[in-house]
């Protein structure tokens, strides 16, 4: 696997991970056992067949290991680069108990790239069933339930709010990791499948609820967009951003070329990012593109960053500097922001999730210098949906509460990914958007209507 | 792409727009907004929607940058790339009562929208428009025909009465019981303006205009101070009780990026005639 040399690719948004050669992939593959009972499977949420794919590929087979895993996964390029493949599949390869997992997601994405272009359809949808439903939120919960439904052969509806589909693949995730060409790419095939595609429709508004109720069936994936701030002083001063705002501004709106394009976006010089997650990494990493010194302040240790492993490795390697053990308490400056006061925190009891409880020192205040502060601590579910859904069961998280198909407590209405659980995964939204275009599929068949 | 129906000028720098969008057009109500984006390149920007008629809506903009001179530069036939919307909260429609709608300058944009709604619900309508100057005063005819008396001010006395509408406004307030007001214009004017029914706790409203990227909640960039609380102004509002509204950050945020407007408007006009200075051709 090749990756750009860090001190080369923070001052551009190319691709940092370039991917295997046909060589290595060959021989990666190969070293799968070709298990009875692949273990890896079961920690694939879309449930590829990853022996199947693994075999086409070591027997030089490209194009098949792509069809094979196309069957399971339309979105195969952008899995293949965002997966947390160490807590998925490749955490369940059984190799990985001896020596090195198999590195499932590298060859994924290789198959998928390789083929790109060989457009293998992935089947025949299913003659026309006459049902219409209806699809909220373009993200990869949405666009797989989408193309699992079209398949299915039934007409489907792809309503999505802002002017380009892809959810958090289009407005969250860098360049850097995720092409948009790439995921152009795989939107298109799944629009292939004859998804109708409705951008800046606000279900809820451009769609009154009572129209969406005229479809014989909605899922509902509108993602957990909405961005938490952490509620200390100064947060309104100028220069402080979500990160969700920040990134959108330049994955969506493409800030980083402005003037040519008409969206601003503050450089910062001084950048201090919040979070340990994958979005603050990304936040820190874009910061860093755009010229400025990137401090991230995480509350717990090193070891505890919920981020994939590699974009830890990936921000450390390009020059973020790490303050762990450390939470904001006021952010300086007025009317623009000068510096983030925080507090050091020591680990403490085990809490509920299992880590070490953060508690702040006492009197252990100091204070970071910087121009700009990005937000990175948290999105909960997008209420405005989910409020106008009459008498819709949802949790203390405003997330819809749905079954283990994605029924929610309504009848006919669905719902999957971060809208029910919260932000997660990619992976975990298209497993959720599968299962639910199973279930809707059954549901509308079985209810004799068919 | 949304075809853009009729185009006219209404002042100085003040355009009207009528864009065929039914998905907006047919859910509308007064007091939403939408958001346009030209082109591909192009910022979103939000906009009042201030008036409907069947599948078109129309807005009404003033050329301050380079979005809103990109804008003004479309014509009947022109497409615009994006339009999404109605967003926001539709305005709180008292009924029965004497309500009293203020407008300043391009705010006057919002009013006959809402002054026709008010009085559909059985609302006694006073208006208010004013402007800086008499070649600056939009919709003089549809307020008046919208509301049940109309007053109208400029700041130069070059038509109506000289003076703020925040006269006018102290005035009426002291002459008859008035049960809501709304106050729609440049946020200093809000500010102002509020000010002068707050020592009788007269319900008043006003429409934020921070700065927006999605609209929709995602981004936390409109975030205004209400009460002491952060409230999201595309979801949330963008009507909010005056009273609790923190003018003077809303003002702060609305000037973040200032020097990029100027680098974006610059470059607009650059890109346009080709000139060096910047300086706005024709
Ligand atoms: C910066 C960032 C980095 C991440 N990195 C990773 C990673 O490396 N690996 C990983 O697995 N996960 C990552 N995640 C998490 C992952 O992206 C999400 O879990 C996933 O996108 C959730 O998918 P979804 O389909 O449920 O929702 P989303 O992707 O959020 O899509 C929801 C869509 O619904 C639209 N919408 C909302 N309301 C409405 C409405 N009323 N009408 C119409 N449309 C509406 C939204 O505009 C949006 O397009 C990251 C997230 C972020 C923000
Ligand atoms: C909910 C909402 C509704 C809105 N409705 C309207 C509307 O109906 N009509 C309208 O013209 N604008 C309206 N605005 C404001 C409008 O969105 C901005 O004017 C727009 O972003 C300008 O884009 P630009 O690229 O042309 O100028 P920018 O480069 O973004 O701004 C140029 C400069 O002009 C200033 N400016 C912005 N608006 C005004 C104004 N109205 N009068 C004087 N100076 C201004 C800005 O502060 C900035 O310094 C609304 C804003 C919101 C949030
Ligand atoms: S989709 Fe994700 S979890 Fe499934 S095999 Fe690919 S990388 Fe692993
Ligand atoms: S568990 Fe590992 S070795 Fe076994 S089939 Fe899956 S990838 Fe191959
Ligand atoms: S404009 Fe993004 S949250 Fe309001």
């Amino acid at each position: 696997m090749v990756e750009r040399a860090a001190e080369v690719r923070v001052h551009d948004f190319g691709e940092v991970d370039l991917g295997l050669g046909p060589d290595e992939a060959v021989a990666e593959a190969a070293r799968c056992l070709q298990c009875k009972k692949p273990a890896c499977i079961g920690g694939c949420p879309v449930g590829i067949d990853i022996p199947g794919f693994l075999a086409a590929i070591a027997e030089g087979r490209f194009v098949d290991a792509r069809a094979r895993i196309l069957e399971a996964n339309l979105l195969p390029a952008v899995c293949g680069r965002v997966c947390p493949q160490e807590s998925q599949c490749e955490g369940a390869c059984i190799l990985g108990k001896k020596e090195c997992a198999i590195n499932i997601g590298a060859l994924e994405r290789f198959a998928a790239d390789v083929g790109e272009g060989e457009e293998s359809a992935p089947t025949e949808p299913a003659p026309p069933s006459g049902k219409r439903v209806a699809v909220v939120g373009s993200g990869p919960a949405g666009l797989t339930a989408a193309a699992e439904l079209a398949r299915r052969g039934h007409g489907v509806t792809l309503y999505e709010s802002l002017h380009e589909p892809g959810g958090v693949l289009v407005y969250g995730i860098p360049e850097f990791r995720l092409p948009k060409a790439i995921v152009r790419a795989e939107i298109g095939r799944v629009l292939a499948l004859g998804v109708e595609l409705r951008t800046n429709m606000l279900v809820g508004a451009s769609v009154p609820v009572k129209e969406l109720l005229d479809f014989d069936a909605v899922f509902v994936a509108t993602g957990a967009g909405l961005p938490s701030f952490m509620g200390i002083p100064g947060e309104e001063t100028n220069g402080v951003y979500s990160a969700n705002e920040f990134l959108t501004r330049v994955n969506l709106m493409r800030a980083d070329r402005f003037p040519a394009t008409g969206t601003p976006v503050k450089r910062g010089s001084r950048v201090v990012v919040t979070g340990g997650g994958n979005v603050a990494m990304d936040a820190a990493r874009v910061a860093l593109r755009l010229g400025a010194r990137v401090t991230l302040v995480y509350r717990r240790r090193e070891e505890d960053f919920p981020a994939r492993r590699d974009e830890v490795r990936h921000a450390k390697e390009e020059g973020v500097e790490f303050v762990t053990c450390a939470a904001p308490v006021r952010i300086h400056g007025e009317p623009a922001v000068t510096g983030v006061e925080c507090v050091a925190m020591a680990m403490c009891d085990l809490d509920e999730s299992g880590r070490p409880e953060p508690r702040e020192v006492e009197g252990s205040t100091f204070v970071i210098d910087a121009d700009t502060v990005i937000q990175a601590i948290g999105t909960s579910p997008n209420p405005l949906l989910v409020r106008l859904l009459p008498g819709a069961a949802t949790g203390r998280k405003g997330n819809l509460v749905v079954d283990e198909d994605g029924r929610t407590s309504l009848p006919r209405v669905y719902a999957g990914g971060d809208i029910a659980t919260g932000a997660a995964t990619v992976i975990l939204a298209m497993g959720a958007g599968k299962r639910a275009a199973a279930a809707i599929d059954a549901d509308l068949r079985g209810a004799g209507r068919l | 792409m949304y075809r853009v129906v009729k185009a006219e000028p209404l002042a100085d720098r003040v355009h009207a727009l009528v864009v065929e969008a039914p998905h907006v057009a047919r859910h509308a109500r007064a007091g939403q907004f939408l958001i346009v984006r030209v082109d591909p390149e192009g910022e979103r920007i939000p906009l009042t929607i201030s008036a409907v008629d069947g599948d078109r809506v129309r807005v009404i903009f003033m050329a301050v940058g380079a979005t809103t001179h990109r804008l003004a530069e479309l014509g009947p036939g022109d497409a615009i790339l994006d339009v999404a919307g109605p967003l926001g909260r539709p305005s709180e429609i008292p009924e029965n009562q004497t309500c009293v709608i203020v407008g300043g300058g391009v705010g006057i944009a919002s009013c006959p929208i809402i002054a026709r709604t008010l009085k559909a619900a059985g609302n006694r309508v006073i208006g208010i428009i004013g402007a800086r100057n008499a070649d600056l005063l939009i919709l003089e005819d549809e307020m008046r025909e919208a509301c049940d008396d109309l007053y109208v001010t400029t700041d130069d006395g070059s038509k109506g009465r000289h003076g703020f509408a925040a006269d006018v406004l102290k005035e009426l307030i002291e002459q008859e019981v008035i049960g809501c007001v709304w106050i729609i214009g440049p946020a200093i004017m809000m500010k102002v303006t509020s000010g002068v029914t707050r020592p009788r706790g007269i319900r008043t409203l006003v429409s934020l205009n921070p700065i927006m990227v999605d609209g929709t909640g995602m981004c936390g960039s409109c975030r205004v101070v209400v009460n002491g609380e952060t409230r999201f102004a595309c979801v949330d509002g963008p009507e909010f009780d005056a009273h609790a509204v923190d003018f003077d950050r809303l003002m702060q945020r609305q000037r973040i990026y200032l020097d990029e407007e100027r680098e974006a408007l610059e470059h607009h006009h650059a890109s346009r005639c080709g000139c060096e200075t910047g300086a706005p051709h024709g």
